[in-house]
């Protein structure tokens, strides 16, 4: 392997399990902040126990997320130093204010409130989870706006003389919408995960009969919020899609495997591309007009196909195709289950279908992120920023040996912190509240 | 007028940097030394435990701030000095680890395998930065295209070497002297000893890097230039020269606080020393990187200007008010709440 197919790998090891972690920062702090608020409301100790029980869950979730976030800082510049340099004007400036608007809020008062309990008041204990809430949430904000200028740049001039990129107008970069748009659809999809990450371990407790009251009201709490999120990210993945179509239809194509240029173009249910031969070799079921309409709104309107763009402008169709394919799969698995969970969730204890599908239920919206994270970032290839960089030009110019031993390490390093991550993780979920607060 | 603004608000963000993050990582680096029980290690932990988190963001921003104002010199920097990079990285990240998985399992194994990691990355990570700014200070090997020519072997070189024992030695100190702040009893009690101790290694080595500076580095041909700069060093070596007085007479706040004076005037006497080079090539003058080529577009410097200006004061405040927050020493108490490490 060469040093860009390396880099790339790297880099989508480190995110990929970067990723693990941060959905569930995002989503169960402000669960938390939920809890919390009710503790301060009605005075009620069942409230701050919550927060406790789930904030011990938090912290352990918590610290590799943040440490894995530091690679990815740092692998800009260390493996893909001709990108920084071509688009650092622009980029760069982003990360920044991430790191001084949201890092430090976060790390400082996630500190307050796991060390505070007895120090601060319960009300501004309380602000506290919601500074982290928020904090995180601005942080995702402006990394998927530094993404969404990789995938519709805005905002930039070329500079001949210097030979790179630089910023002509913040404001567009900044308000992107397409950016906004891939924003709304990972943050509502972190919300929900969360949402069933509290539902599963929930459920696990009470198929046992274990603090059947406390997972109880945990569970009704969540469901009816978690159902919401699903049918609101449909919507937001409808929009995305048709943001997808307008600015990157090539993307659009691969996701769909659509191969020739047409109006009316049917949505078939069953396909199976065939890349080789530039065809799909099964096409079963289709739609009339539904991918024209989805994708702009309108049954006659034109879809581009992938013959349309040389082979060498194009994604990697499979990889798109099937990633997309499974992620909106998945999407409606969540939406027939929340609602499962809601109608049920007066009753939910006696129903130990339910129970054990949410319990197994608990890795698939991790799937369905990091899927629809790779349709975004594969379906953007062969450019590292969309028809404007190309990936292979952007990597930096160092020893493919170096690369290879920083992969192995990674991977190696990764592998037992995830393991050791998500065993303590299992451990104090399992073990319950009464187990956490003896 | 811009860039020279930003090189001085860049140097200043890695300074913070090393006064925050440098106790932390000189606790751990300590451990071994001074926790003679369990209890004690568990007040060290405990004295950087809401700490280190926060510290360790000032080098994210340091990073960010880096990418934002000088992409060039990111891109160099980063891609040419790739393995120290990423061995400061694996460091830092075993280093969060170790605070939030140690506590978590009841095992004497668990534990002591932890220990064992926490001081291996602690000063393993002092003096991977101690290596990394010397030879930022003395050059490297980059053509002019940005290519390193070289390997990680080459970086520990006499200077290299004497600045990873300067700095582990700095933040050894400045760790010491903060451990007299957050406990009391015996284990404060050695940790004054070891500041006392750790203070005579860093003024020797003070001297001993002034000299190799002299052989290695241009640093002085600025001091010749710009004579001002000279308050620089008086003021780092001022703030060190206090420190066994004001130990002697329990003010471990103050003592701390001159620690923290002394890193920051070093800090800016070194890279100061460079300026306006942000990179020094050793084998190619055209590989040599400036704030003024390596920087970003006004426009650019400007925007982050205003972030800054806006952020950074209000970030120091909160840090500030969680500081005091947390100022008392680790009780007992406090390492038997559920919260504790």
């Amino acid at each position: 392997m060469d040093v860009v197919m390396l880099s790339r790998l790297q880099f989508a090891v480190t995110i990929f399990f970067h990723f693990i972690f941060v959905p569930l920062t995002l989503g169960l702090s402000i669960i938390i902040a939920w809890m919390e608020t009710r503790y301060v409301m009605s005075g009620d100790e069942f409230w701050k126990r919550q927060a406790q029980f789930w904030g011990k869950l938090f912290i352990i979730n918590f610290t590799l997320g943040v440490v894995t976030g530091i690679t990815q800082e740092f692998q800009f510049g260390t493996n893909w130093s001709k990108y920084s340099e071509y688009v650092g004007d622009i980029f760069g400036s982003l990360l920044a204010i991430e790191a001084t608007v949201a890092f430090f809020l976060e790390s400082t008062f996630i500190a307050v409130w796991h060390f505070g309990w007895h120090r601060v008041g319960p009300k501004l204990h309380c602000l506290c989870i919601w500074l982290v809430a928020i904090a995180g949430n601005i942080s995702a904000l402006w990394i998927i706006i530094a993404n969404g200028f990789m995938q519709h740049p805005v905002g930039y001039v070329i500079d001949e003389a210097q030979g790179r990129a630089v910023l002509s107008n913040f404001y567009d970069v900044v308000f992107n919408g397409f950016a906004w748009g891939q924003y709304a659809h990972t943050i509502l999809g972190s919300w929900a995960l969360a949402g069933f990450f509290v539902l599963g371990v929930s459920a696990w407790h009470l198929l046992r009969k274990s603090d059947v009251d406390f997972f109880h009201r945990a569970f009704r709490m969540v469901a009816p919020f978690t159902l919401v999120l699903c049918l609101v990210l449909a919507i937001s993945g409808d929009e995305q899609g048709k943001s997808v179509a307008e600015h990157q239809p090539v993307k659009l194509a691969a996701m769909e495997a659509h191969w020739h240029t047409g109006k009316n173009v049917p949505f078939y249910l069953f396909v199976i591309p065939d890349p080789a031969n530039e065809r799909n070799s099964v096409e079963f079921l289709g739609i009339p007009s539904l991918l024209s309409w989805i994708s702009y709104g309108s049954a006659d309107a034109e879809v581009k196909g992938l013959l349309d763009y040389p082979p060498t402008d194009r994604p990697p169709v499979s990889e798109v195709f099937w990633n997309f394919r499974g992620m909106v799969a998945l999407g409606v698995i969540f939406i027939a289950l929340s609602l499962w969970a809601t109608w049920q969730r007066k009753k939910e204890e006696q129903n130990p279908w339910l129970l054990k599908c949410l319990v197994w239920n608990v890795p698939l919206p991790y799937i369905a992120l990091m899927l629809g994270w790779a349709v975004a970032e594969i379906g953007r290839q062969p450019w590292i920023v969309y028809n404007l960089m190309r990936t292979s030009d952007a990597v930096s110019p160092i020893p493919t040996s170096s690369v290879g031993l920083s992969l192995i390490a990674f991977t190696i390093l990764y592998t037992v912190l995830g393991v050791l991550d998500i065993y303590l993780l299992a451990k104090y979920a399992l073990a319950g509240p009464k187990a956490q607060e003896a | 007028m811009l860039e020279i603004i930003w090189f001085i608000l860049w140097t200043l963000l890695w300074a913070v940097y090393f006064v925050l993050d440098g106790f932390d990582l000189g606790i751990g680096s300590l451990m071994p030394f001074l926790a003679g029980n369990e209890e004690q290690k568990r007040l060290m932990y405990n004295a950087a435990g809401p700490f280190w988190d926060g510290n360790e963001v000032w080098l994210i921003s340091a990073g960010g701030i880096t990418f934002a104002a000088f992409p060039k010199v990111y891109a160099v920097m980063f891609s040419a000095l790739y393995a120290p990079l990423l061995l400061l990285l694996f460091c830092l990240i075993l280093r969060a680890t170790s605070y939030e998985f140690r506590s978590k399992v009841e095992s004497a194994a668990w534990r002591k395998s932890w220990d064992c990691v926490h001081f291996i990355v602690n000063i393993l990570a002092c003096v991977v930065l101690g290596v990394f700014f010397a030879n930022l200070f003395m050059g490297i090997p980059v053509d002019a295209n940005g290519v390193y020519q070289g390997n990680l072997l080459k970086l520990f070189n006499v200077y290299g070497i004497a600045g990873g024992i300067f700095f582990t030695l700095i933040f050894m100190m400045h760790g010491a002297i903060w451990l007299t702040i957050k406990t009391r009893g015996p284990l404060q009690a050695k940790a004054f000893l070891a500041a006392g101790m750790l203070w005579v290694g860093v003024a020797a080595m003070l001297i001993i890097f002034l000299i190799l500076t002299l052989f290695y580095t241009n640093i002085y041909s600025n001091y010749l230039r710009m004579p001002w700069l000279v308050a620089l060093p008086l003021l780092a070596v001022f703030g060190l020269a206090c420190i066994p007085r004001l130990l002697n007479e329990n003010r471990p706040l103050m003592a701390w606080l001159s620690s923290a004076l002394f890193i920051v005037c070093t800090t800016f006497f070194g890279v100061m020393g460079i300026y306006p080079n942000m990179i020094i090539s050793s084998i190619d003058p055209k590989g040599t990187i400036t704030a003024f080529n390596g920087c970003s577009t006004p426009m650019t410097l400007e925007i982050m200007l205003i972030v800054a200006l806006v952020m950074v004061p209000i970030v120091l405040l909160y840090q500030f008010w969680m500081y005091r927050l947390f100022y008392k020493p680790v009780s007992v108490e406090d390492l038997n709440s559920d919260h504790a490490y």
